[in-house]
């Protein structure tokens, strides 16, 4: 397959292994120790680090410079980029100011509304959608324009990522939507957690079907729960979240010393399981503050030791 | 039509308490169906007003009056009298109409007794619902007939997004996703697959965002 970007993530797509990811969210203050060192502790496991921008709607210290402390550091970051902040001036300048560190992919979302986050009284933009970003990046990088239409005289050259929620509601769009997705752009796509699998397989097997696994590179989302009451909370508050009531159970079944445990063996079957489904191309592993546990779900799913590329 | 809800009584009563004379002022057309601004609730709004200053021992003499609409001229002949008289106008009606009030007497001090919430549809005669936000370029023939404009909590053109749960938005469980909406429209009109088409992106320069809007009649 033709390489395209600078990308890690997809020469290592490209080559035919199976991808690792992984998240870190940035520090609500101004100082980078922090996510530098998230960086470091699960850089040799995974082939690219998503960086969120302002998840939850909670302010931080924002995605792009999160991102080029971790590119000063060596490392591979994915520009998460979402469109509730920002109109398609603020965007396509950031776009410009990632390519313009060597920030080689980008992650494409419409982000959570601002009132589950700490500042439930701001405006929000919604300028673009999502599907409109991915369209947006890449018409920046493949025609070497501006949404105006004005040239971009060097432009950005990025791996283009979007996410999808097989779990959401209407499922009969599901499928559709990321052919939606497709059709807009995107390169890669991560899925929000999966702790239902066969409804993820349902998915995957509609994904199939269309042969849309073929025009894209899924990594099912994977997170850890590190205890029952988190997994009760996920069940419960987390708007288009699927935890099996077996899954509570399983986890209620061990004492609350062993749940932690419990929760990265979990995730560690998820991982075998959906390698073996077809059109899953890599995992997106997201241990929520939690990415000291990284290396070991990947080291005890079989994913390491990474790939090395060019 | 246009939804307006009444301000908090206390919010109301600190605009116009320094005042020796206020005329509340009712608008009997869309903020009468909502019962929030129309000449009946101008002439309660006014008894509780009076009540207030009796017990805070406050002179101010308190009129009462309305019209059927505040926004156009000719409407406001039968008030003219009760307004060129009065301090101060507590205005009932939309923003528009508080705004058309202190264009045609700038002397006189005019203060909203609504909040403006949404150009909305009476559901029942005590929900009323937003439907429209106005933004110059409707699409609803795009959307099977459902704004996601007005009515998805993200504004996306290409929804839903990943909180579509069970019908409902992940804001409340009392909203409706807009885009569940829109799916289940497209299904009965059998154009479901029309859902894959990417909707363009928006020129926002039609809404607020290009600036005051007006229009026109050519050779009226």
């Amino acid at each position: 397959m033709e390489i395209k970007t600078k990308s890690k993530l997809e020469k290592i797509f490209k080559s035919g292994a199976m991808a690792v990811t992984s998240e870190c969210g940035p520090p609500r203050s101004s100082d980078p120790a922090h996510i530098i060192a998230k960086g470091h502790i699960i850089k040799n496991h995974v082939d690219a680090i998503n960086i969120t921008d302002n998840q939850t709607a909670v302010t931080r210290l924002c995605s792009l410079a999160a991102c080029i402390h971790l590119k000063l550091e060596g490392l591979e970051p994915v520009l998460q980029m979402v469109v509730r902040d920002r109109n398609r001036i603020a965007l396509q300048a950031d776009i410009l100011g990632a390519a313009s560190f060597g920030i080689n992919n980008i992650l494409c979302l419409s982000g959570d509304h601002q009132s589950f986050g700490d500042h439930p009284k701001a405006q929000n933009v919604f300028d673009l959608d999502s599907m409109q970003l991915i369209q947006t990046v890449r018409h920046m990088c493949d025609e070497g324009k501006f949404l105006s239409g004005e040239e971009i005289k060097v432009p950005p050259n990025f791996f283009v990522g979007a996410a999808a929620n097989p779990f959401a509601d209407p499922f009969k769009i599901r499928v559709p939507r990321l052919a939606k997705k497709i059709a807009a752009g995107a390169q890669f796509i991560q899925t929000q957690c999966v702790y239902n699998l066969e409804k993820f397989e349902l998915w995957m097997k509609g994904v199939v079907e269309r042969g849309l696994h073929e025009q894209v590179f899924i990594m099912p989302g994977i997170t850890p729960m590190r205890s029952v009451g988190m997994a009760k909370y996920m069940a419960r508050a987390v708007p288009g979240m699927d935890v099996p009531e077996e899954l509570i159970k399983r986890l209620s079944g061990v004492p609350k010393d062993k749940q932690a445990e419990e929760g990265i063996t979990i995730a560690v079957e998820s991982i075998q399981r959906l390698k073996e489904c077809k059109g899953v191309s890599g995992f997106h592993v997201m241990a929520i503050e939690w990415e000291d546990k990284v290396p070991e779900i990947v080291e005890r799913s079989g994913l390491y030791p990474r790939p090395v590329v060019d | 039509m246009i939804v307006g809800q009444q301000k908090p009584f206390d919010e109301i009563w600190e605009m116009v308490k320094g005042h020796k004379q206020v005329t509340v002022f009712g608008c009997n057309t869309c903020v009468a169906v909502c019962h929030q601004g129309g000449n009946k609730e101008a002439e309660i709004l006014a008894s509780l007003l009076r009540m207030r200053a009796t017990q805070e021992g406050i002179d101010i003499d308190i009129k009462n009056g309305g019209i059927e609409r505040q926004c156009e001229h000719p409407f406001f002949e039968s008030a003219k009298d009760l307004l060129e008289e009065s301090e101060a106008v507590l205005s009932m009606a939309c923003g528009i109409g508080v705004q058309f009030v202190a264009e045609k007497y700038m002397s006189t001090a005019v203060y909203p007794a609504l909040n403006t919430t949404f150009l909305g549809d009476v559901k029942t005669d005590w929900h009323f619902t937003e439907k429209c936000q106005a933004c110059g370029d409707c699409i609803l023939g795009i959307t099977g007939g459902v704004c996601p404009v007005s009515r998805c909590c993200k504004r996306l053109f290409n929804g839903p997004c990943g909180g579509s749960s069970k019908g409902k938005c992940e804001l409340s469980k009392e909203l409706d996703c807009a885009w569940q909406l829109v799916i289940d429209r497209l299904e009965a009109l059998g154009k479901l697959d029309d859902y894959e088409k990417i909707a363009p992106i928006k020129d926002w320069s039609k809404d607020r965002a290009g600036g005051p809007r007006s229009f026109k009649l050519e050779g009226f």
